[in-house]
Formats: structure tokens, C-alpha cells, sequence
């Protein structure tokens, strides 16, 4: 798979790896073509990771990095790119933008951070080709994207009939033709709703003309990836995001997991897959009474083992929300008087796209911080909570160090509390003040790589330093026996790893990116008997027009991911 | 005070971008640490030096500093950028962004400007004795955040999209305007001495235009309510009273709604 060849050796420093239980062994790690082994020859190149912290790449289980939404992005706001455009330095390329980077930033970042492999988080199917250009173009890490079903007409028709079976061959069949990863559910029913100017906040709202419900589109979903034993789960942006007192909502979608059993060989153990949840997790019946309900919200998922989250935590920075919820980007923009961008995707999905800053001195927005970091801080299972912000919606991902210093850090949490203005409503609203626990290495490790590994069915490739696992390791400048007592150095060394491989290559050395590496676009393959009247419907939404292109340039050619790296998932039906 | 002069030796291939000719980067340095301060030049690095003779050291601090560029910077782009004290004296063209983000101090051009005169302007005075071009104290290329104070006066014409997003401070164009005058503004002040073409304050939320001449082709969404006597730098004269843009949505004020005001000389 990889055409890496060499042998490096990282030598003498703190390994995390909760895959293993390892915490804090001082241990080598070898790397020979591409792959983690047991031993290397006396030949290879050799880290010096003494006194640092060495872990798994990272990987981001939710962010939104490629495709035509991220592009509008790009393209409303030149603002983001403003004086943040630096010069470009052999042998890096010009980098543009903040809270919507170019390609290249992107992958400069995440490998900066030493992260290995990042999940687009949806992709518009008929546009699956641009998502895929884009893709190409991010250089070092590994990418795949989750093509959108939730709003998807055949979809929607399909689930009325009850047709689990053909659900999931129309599943299968866009997946190959998207060059996808898994099924990525926005705002079920809604994003529809929105192109009669209507919205299910409910999850027994009826969507218009298709006369389904967001529960029966969840259920269905649920059950045909089941049915596919694809490696990720369903991947859920709930209904009703951001608003005051949508927490009931949350947990009853979370509910619709309770009894459904798992059918894969990846590993995974989740059935849903609830992400940014902080946006989920709100009580209260207006902005004035608007406060956190993470607690609530983390107690169920805490007892409910078959299903896992991410945190899209609020990081307090002026950034661009993208979603393929439409219906809330024009609330949001309603509510910030900011542009905004609406697109309607033919019978697939929508989205919109509106600037937003997220400040400390507004109390809706330092509730929304204290959330996000408290759906941490309550978790009883860091293998089942992951870090992300959403990138870009909650802030851009470049501050996953910054988060990882709130959660390990209650000093710095307190200082961003207390200096906010009205830090007493927020502290009336919320509970992070009252929460001691600091998370150590471990636990991040969990929730940055191993445990996002294994949520997405990838845990034999990325997560951990097992020896066949592809070779990407971080080393960061922490010492895991004298932690530093100033916060700030924590995100430091996050930001910046002292060293990074990517696929057994040294693609960053003392945070400075040294190579564009060897990237690779994960996608899976169902195989499955084909289902002639799924086969007739796709064909007829082509050739009756109901499509702005035919049927043969629709899919992503190979041309457009020419570095596949190819998970087959045999149905058995 | 003390006086830094910079003489042109040569003409940029490309535009030279010269970031660094501010008050703020040459306080505290002599003649020759000036000519090593970095600029661009497309994507390559050059210093002031590149293109200029340096005479004279700065004083310790910018309001110390005064710059006078003895010559034509027709091809110099941010001049006077960021700068938040001193002076900067042009005598002769100069081209984009001057004074662009500034703070305070005073900028002079004694000949014309090109496009993004003052743009985000927070503070400060710019003069231009000649033209200018485009973009006129506006906001940068998609911010909702313009120009917020200072004042800029352009003793000649200027082009369109004058205090684009416009917050605060004061435009006065003493010759005539050609299209787009305080788009989408929330404050501030743009006085236009001669004509406009058109689309003078769409979109317009809150502040105030006068026009001493004629505005060609008025936006529908302004709105006749009286006739005021005022005095507009330094000139006294009547003027008919338009609120608007009643297209936009307006904030309220102790219960009343406030509109942008447009007085245009009777
Ligand atoms: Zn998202």
C-alpha cells in the first residue's frame, strides 16, 4: 500500500497508546516501509524523543475541510485571509486563510499537530467530485468524506415504503459512485423541509410531500448500515442544533440506538455516531434562560455503550459556520445580521454558509464554550468522546490544542471564566466551575486518536502503535513525568509537534513542515448483489431528467483520488 | 522631531509593497538601519534601500518621526499602513492602500492615490491634494467592519465605492464622487463636494451623506422629510433632508427608528 521505504527509529520516549494500555512506558518505536514493526535495523534514521511524548497520529472523526461548501466559504469571507496569509518558505507552499484555510493549510496544520488521518464531514454526493479535487490537493494526511443521506429523496422514499434492503443497495451504490465513507445524517428531514421554507425541529415532524419522520429516517439509516456492516456507523447532525431547550430533542435521538446490535469486522462498537453535540446539549426556553444540559446529555451516553459523540467545542474565535443544515444557517443569519450563502443540491441535500464570532462577553456564546468542554469533563469514556470543534462551526480546528489545554488544565479554564464580562451568568448557566477534573495524556490519546480509530472502523490502520499499523507517530514536547505547570505549554506542544511521521515518512520536524508526503483517500466499497429495481430508479432519476447531469458523469473517476486506499466490505445479505 | 527623507533611485518592476514605510517601523532607527527594513516586491523579499537613498534618522518614537518621500511612489502600495503617529509626506502620486488600517498621525500625498485610500481607517488624517481612485475609506474585500474613525479629505475626484461598511470618522471628497457612496454604512460621515453618479447610500443602516452637488440617479430607498439650514465643513447652505435606506433593516433608539440621513444641498 505504501510506497515509503526506509527505517526510522523513535527512540526513548513516554509512549500513549491506550490500544495497548500502554501509559507513560518509556519504549522504541520502529518503522519500516510505511508500517509501526518490532525491531529496525542499526540503519535507521533515528528520533530522539527523550523526555517527549509519543503517540499515534491523530485523528479527526468530524471536520469540514473539502468541497463545495468549504469553497463558498473561502469565497465569502477574503476577510478570513486577511494579514493571516504568510509568505511561503521552501518547501511549503503559499498558506492562506483562518477559520476556512486553503487546501494547503489544511494539511499543513493537521500534520503541524500530528494528525494522520482527518474525515470530511459531508459531502454533497453529486458534487463528490470537487469534494475529491479538494482532497487530492490537501497534501500529507489522509482524508475520507462521508457523503449526506439524510435529506437524500431516494432515501426518504425508500424509508416510507419500509424498504430497509433497498435502502441500503442505493447506500451501497452511491458509496461507490461517491468514492464515500460511510452515511453522514444532517438534520434529518429538515434540510428538505427547508426547500418549502420549513424546518422538522422534531423528530415526529413530517417532512413535506415525502410524509416521513426524522425518527423513521434515523431508524432506517441505522438499519441499512447495519445491513451494509459498513465500518463507521451512521454519523448524526440531530435536528434542532443551537437552539435553547434542545437537549430533550438530543436524547431522544440518541434513544433510537437503545437495542440495536452491531453487524461489522472493523472493530466498531457503536450503532450512532452523535456528533458536535455540544450544539445539542442546550436547556432553557430562550436566550435568556439559555444554559448547558451536558450533564443530562452525558449521563445517558455514559450508561448507553453502543453509541459515541464528539464534542464540537466553542473556542471563542471569529470563524465561518458551514452546514448542510440550511434551515439554521438563515436562522443564524437572521439572528447576526452577517452574509449569507444558501445552496439548494438538487434531490440530495442543501447547505449555507455564515460567518459568526463566538465571543466570551456574549453569555449565549461563554455557555456554549463552558458546554462543550463539560460533555468532556462528565465523560466516563474517553474511548467514546472525541475532540473536534467542528471545524470551522465551532472554531477552526487549530484549536484542538487549545481545547486540550482546558480539558487538562482547570487554571486555564478559570482564567478564561473569570475574565469574561459577565462571567456570573455564565457560572448561574453552566457547571464547568465546579468540575476539578483535569484529563491526562491518556485519556486526550483516547479521544484525539485511538478511540476516533475505532469508531470509524479504522482501528487496524490508525489509533495506535501496534506493530502492522501504517506509521504515523507524533512526538510532542511534553514530559510525561513533570507536566508543566504553566497551561500554555500544553497547547504549545500540541500545536506544534516536535515531530511528526506520516506513513514512515518525517514529514514535520520541531513544528515545521519538512515534506508534502504521501497522502491517500480512504473509501469503501460494498459489495453486494445487485438490486435491479434500486438499479431502475437511480436510472430513471437520470433519464427522466430529474438530474442536472447523466448517469456516467456522475461518479468520481479514478483520476479524481488517484492515491485510493480501498476498504471492501463484503454484504451478506 | 526628526525627519527621515527617502529619495527614489528606481522604478519597481512590480509594485513595491512597502509595509514598512511607516513612522512606527522607523522609530528608534538610523539612516541605515532604515534601508535594511524588509518590503515585497511580488514574492520576492527587497529592503527599502532597493529603491531609495535614506537620509536623516527617525526620532525614538513614531509621533517623533516624520517621513518625507522626496519623489514619485506612483508603483508604492501601503504607505503609511498601520501607522498610529508621525507624519508621512508624498511629494508626488502614490498607489494603493495609503494609509490603509491606520490609527493615527498624518499622511500627505501631494499628488494622487490609487484604489483602498484609508481603507479601515481607525484613526488619523489623510490629505491627498490630487485624486483619488476606487475605494475610498471602504471596507476590505468582503468585512462587514469599515472604515471606524479618522479623516480623509481628497482635494479632487473620486472614484466609486467611497466608505463602503463605513462606521465612523469623516470622507470628504471636495470634487465629484462617481458611484456607490456609504454602501451598507452604520456611521460616520462621507461629505461629497461635487456630483454623484448614483447609488449614493444603499443599503445604507445609520450614518450621514451630504452632497453639495447633484446625485444623478437617487436610490428609491431614500426618502424626502425636510429642509435644514446647516453648516458642512465650513459652508453654510440649505439643504433637503432624506432619511433611509428604507430597504434595510434599521435599529431602534429609545423607540424610535433610526435611519441614515442623506442632505443634499437645495
Ligand atoms: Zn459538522
Amino acid at each position: 500500500m505504501s510506497e515509503i521505504k526506509g527505517e526510522i527509529l523513535i527512540k526513548g520516549g513516554f509512549v500513549i497508546d491506550p490500544a495497548q494500555n500502554i501509559d507513560g512506558d518509556i519504549a522504541d518505536i520502529a518503522i519500516k516501509d510505511g508500517k509501526i514493526v518490532e525491531r529496525v535495523s542499526n540503519a535507521a534514521k533515528v528520533i530522539d524523543a527523550k523526555g517527549k511524548v509519543v503517540m499515534a497520529g491523530g485523528v479527526d472523526v468530524h471536520s469540514h475541510v473539502a468541497g463545495p461548501k468549504v469553497n463558498v466559504g473561502r469565497l465569502i469571507r477574503p476577510e478570513d485571509k486577511l494579514f493571516k496569509s504568510g509568505v511561503a518558505h521552501a518547501p511549503t507552499r503559499m498558506e492562506m486563510g483562518f477559520s476556512v484555510p486553503s487546501v494547503l493549510k489544511t494539511g499543513y496544520d493537521y500534520a503541524r499537530m500530528g494528525y494522520g488521518f482527518v474525515m470530511e464531514a459531508a459531502m454533497p454526493p453529486i458534487h463528490a467530485p470537487h469534494v475529491h479535487e479538494e482532497i487530492h490537493d490537501t497534501p500529507i494526511i489522509d482524508e475520507a468524506a462521508l457523503p449526506v443521506f439524510g435529506n437524500n429523496w431516494f432515501v426518504m422514499e425508500y424509508i416510507q415504503k419500509g424498504e430497509i434492503e433497498n435502502t441500503a443497495a442505493y447506500i451501497a451504490w452511491l458509496l461507490r459512485a461517491t468514492k464515500g465513507y460511510g452515511i453522514k445524517i444532517v438534520n434529518p428531514g429538515g434540510t428538505a423541509a427547508w426547500a418549502w421554507g420549513m424546518n422538522c425541529l422534531d423528530l415526529e415532524d413530517k417532512v413535506p410531500y415525502f410524509d416521513v419522520t426524522p425518527h423513521q429516517i434515523l431508524t432506517g439509516l441505522m438499519q441499512a448500515n447495519e445491513y451494509l456492516g459498513l465500518p463507521h456507523s451512521i454519523h448524526v447532525h440531530q435536528n434542532d442544533l443551537g437552539n435553547p431547550g434542545n437537549y430533550p430533542v438530543t436524547l431522544a435521538s440518541l434513544k433510537l440506538a437503545e437495542g440495536v446490535k452491531t453487524k461489522n469486522k472493523f472493530g466498531r462498537e457503536q450503532v450512532m455516531h452523535s456528533t458536535h453535540l455540544q450544539f445539542h446539549s442546550y436547556g432553557g426556553d430562550s436566550w435568556a434562560t439559555f444554559c448547558s444540559k451536558a450533564k443530562e446529555v452525558m449521563d445517558y451516553v455514559n450508561k448507553q455503550k453502543n453509541i459515541t459523540i464528539d464534542l464540537g467545542c466553542v473556542t471563542l474565535d471569529e470563524t465561518t459556520t458551514m452546514t448542510a443544515d440550511g434551515p439554521f444557517e438563515h436562522h443564524l443569519h437572521a439572528l447576526n445580521h452577517l452574509k449569507w450563502a444558501n445552496v439548494d443540491v438538487e434531490m440530495e441535500t442543501a447547505a449555507g454558509v455564515v460567518p459568526y464570532i463566538y465571543s466570551k462577553d456574549v453569555v449565549p456564546n461563554a455557555i456554549q464554550w463552558a458546554t462543550g468542554l463539560e460533555l468532556a469533563l462528565y465523560s466516563k469514556d474517553p474511548m467514546r468522546t472525541f475532540i473536534t470543534t467542528d471545524h470551522p462551526n465551532a472554531g477552526p480546528f487549530t484549536r484542538y490544542p487549545r481545547v486540550i489545554k482546558w480539558l487538562m488544565n482547570k487554571k486555564s479554564r478559570e482564567a478564561v471564566l473569570a475574565s469574561m464580562k459577565k462571567s456570573d451568568k455564565v457560572i448561574d448557566a453552566t457547571t464547568i466551575h465546579t468540575i476539578d477534573r483535569e484529563l491526562n495524556l491518556y485519556e486526550i490519546a483516547a479521544m484525539t486518536r485511538t478511540g476516533p480509530a475505532k469508531c470509524l472502523g479504522l482501528s487496524s490502520y490508525y489509533g495506535s502503535l501496534k506493530p502492522g499499523m501504517i506509521a504515523d507517530v507524533a512526538v510532542y514536547d511534553l514530559n510525561y513525568k513533570d507536566m508543566p505547570s504553566d497551561p500554555e505549554k500544553i497547547e504549545s506542544a500540541f500545536l506544534r509537534a516536535a515531530a511528526f511521521v506520516k506513513s514512515g515518512e518525517i514529514v514535520v520536524r520541531d513544528g515545521e513542515v519538512l515534506s508534502h508526503g504521501h497522502k491517500k483517500t480512504v473509501w469503501v466499497n460494498p459489495k453486494m448483489k445487485e438490486n435491479p429495481q434500486v438499479k431502475r430508479d437511480v436510472t430513471e432519476s437520470f433519464t427522466k431528467g430529474y438530474y442536472t447531469v447523466g448517469l456516467t458523469n456522475y461518479p468520481v473517476r479514478e483520476y479524481l483520488a488517484p492515491h485510493p486506499f480501498v476498504i471492501d466490505v463484503d454484504v451478506e445479505a | 522631531m526628526a525627519t527621515v527623507t527617502l529619495t527614489p533611485t528606481k522604478t519597481p518592476e512590480l509594485m513595491l509593497e512597502a509595509n514598512s514605510v511607516t513612522p512606527d517601523a522607523f522609530a528608534g532607527k538610523n539612516a541605515e538601519q532604515i534601508a535594511t527594513l524588509e518590503c515585497r516586491e511580488g514574492k520576492t523579499h527587497v529592503t527599502i534601500g532597493d529603491f531609495f537613498t535614506v537620509s536623516g534618522n527617525a526620532g525614538a518614537t513614531a509621533a517623533e518621526t516624520d517621513i518625507v518621500i522626496a519623489g514619485d511612489c506612483t508603483r508604492v502600495k501601503y504607505i503609511g499602513s498601520k501607522m498610529t503617529a508621525g507624519t508621512v509626506t508624498v511629494n508626488g502620486n502614490a498607489d494603493m492602500y495609503v494609509g490603509g488600517w491606520m490609527k493615527g498621525g498624518k499622511i500627505h500625498i501631494k499628488g494622487n492615490v490609487d484604489s483602498f485610500c484609508g481603507i479601515a481607517m481607525e484613526g488619523g488624517e489623510i490629505l491627498v491634494d490630487g485624486r483619488a481612485q476606487n475605494h475610498v475609506g471602504c471596507a476590505y474585500r468582503g468585512d462587514w467592519r469599515g472604515m471606524k474613525g479618522g479623516t480623509i479629505r481628497i482635494k479632487g475626484d473620486a472614484g466609486n465605492d467611497i466608505g463602503t461598511f463605513m462606521l465612523g470618522g469623516t470622507i470628504i471628497i471636495e470634487g465629484n464622487a462617481f458611484i456607490h457612496v456609504s454602501t451598507h454604512a452604520e456611521g460616520g460621515t462621507v461629505i461629497v463636494k461635487g456630483n454623484v453618479d448614483g447609488r449614493v447610500g444603499g443599503q445604507m443602516v445609520k450614518g450621514t451623506i451630504y452632497v453639495f452637488g447633484e446625485i444623478k440617479f437617487m436610490m428609491p430607498g431614500f426618502k424626502k422629510v425636510d429642509k435644514v439650514d446647516l453648516e458642512v465643513d465650513g459652508t453654510k447652505a440649505t439643504f433637503d433632508h432624506y432619511i433611509g435606506d428604507l430597504g434595510e433593516r434599521h435599529p431602534k433608539s429609545k423607540g424610535k427608528t433610526v435611519f441614515a440621513d442623506l442632505y443634499l444641498k437645495a
